[in-house]
């Protein structure tokens, strides 16, 4: 007996087809309750957590901020940004480089969404695959620190070119680390011409009125 | 780093597909990676290489068609692929950030029997 000749089936499905299904319900979800949904994505150590500390003790006063807050191990950063007035969840992935909306969808799903105005999804310190995956945000926002190279922007584009916003952070130190600050702004407008540029220092509280300003337009426009 | 998660969504779509056709085995999966999916080819093919025995595409080849990153230019109204990581377009510098063509990662077809 002969086997059957092979028939070509077409299939067109795209492989993260799981995770943008779950990333357009996250998104349908948050939308529905009015809520403002950043993932935060930077190298390990550019102070996410030290932005969202301030930003959850000081921006939390004036509008409920919750945090989803990933790490591969530990909840050292959820303990740090615990017992600042607005929820903390920690998500541990384990040997996932990246959330995925299937987890996001499982930390939020103990938190009362309508009683907060933004959700800040803290994500796994790495700059590239976080990049890919779709959490049903709707404003991503990158974080470069000033004791980084200025050309991180060029080495890892694909963070960079998908942020509505890109954070200097610890500008406090950019003289020590010999910061070329024209360099870097050079290179994320090279990469993302489009990106809101906020700088600022978590530890000094310099410009971070400019980066409640502008959740203060996140949440506005999503009222609106 | 997790191209076998993705290798695995792609052989149970195939397994999927073999079985509504009353397929026993899967002998092609033709398969198309933008140069934005974060995937990197030869990653994926090790994992389709280390995953598909014990499936109905054990055996099968794997074609894996890159895409490179193509752009439209606003000012010229003209699509144009771009040299490096800056979108920068060949005729007038404009930089893009309308990104046309990279991202995909699909399965595109299977070769059943």
């Amino acid at each position: 007996m002969t086997e059957p000749a092979p028939t070509t089936v077409p299939v067109g499905e795209s492989l993260k087809a799981r995770n943008d299904r779950q990333a357009r319900a996250n998104r349908d979800a948050f939308r529905a309750r009015g809520l403002v949904v950043l993932n935060l994505l930077s190298s390990p150590g550019s102070g996410k957590t030290a932005l969202l500390e301030r930003t959850l003790s000081e921006y939390g006063r004036r509008r409920r901020v919750g945090v989803v807050v990933g790490d591969l191990q530990t909840d050292n950063d959820a303990r740090r940004l615990a017992g600042r007035g607005g929820p903390v969840v920690p998500v541990t992935t384990g040997t996932v480089c990246h959330l995925k909306a299937d987890m996001v969808a499982r930390a939020v799903a103990g938190l009362d969404l309508a009683a907060l105005d933004v959700l800040v999804i803290e994500n796994v310190g790495n700059l590239v695959c976080p990049a890919s995956f779709d959490l049903g945000e709707d404003t991503r926002v990158v974080l470069l620190s000033t004791t980084e190279g200025e050309d991180k922007p060029l080495k890892y584009p694909r963070a960079f070119k998908t942020a509505h916003a890109v954070v200097l952070t610890k500008t406090d130190l950019a003289g020590p680390a010999g910061f070329d600050r024209a360099a870097a702004l050079a290179n994320v407008r090279a990469v993302n011409p489009d990106a809101t540029v906020l700088e600022l220092s978590a530890r000094t509280g310099e410009g971070l009125g400019e980066w409640y300003a502008y959740l203060d337009g996140l949440v506005a426009r999503r009222a609106g | 780093m997790h191209e076998a998660g993705l290798a695995t969504t792609a052989l149970e779509i195939a397994a999927d597909h073999a079985r509504r056709r009353g397929a026993a085995r899967v002998h092609r999966l033709t398969l198309r990676v933008g140069d934005l999916s974060g995937v990197a080819p030869e990653a994926l093919r090790f994992a389709l290489d280390a995953l598909s025995p014990g499936t109905p595409a054990a055996g099968a080849a794997f074609d894996i068609e890159v895409v490179s990153v193509e752009c439209h230019c606003p000012a010229c109204d003209r699509p144009f692929r771009p040299a490096d990581v800056i979108y920068a377009c060949p005729a007038c510098g404009r930089i893009s950030s309308d990104v046309r063509q990279g991202h995909e990662l699909e399965l595109v077809s299977l070769e059943v029997s």
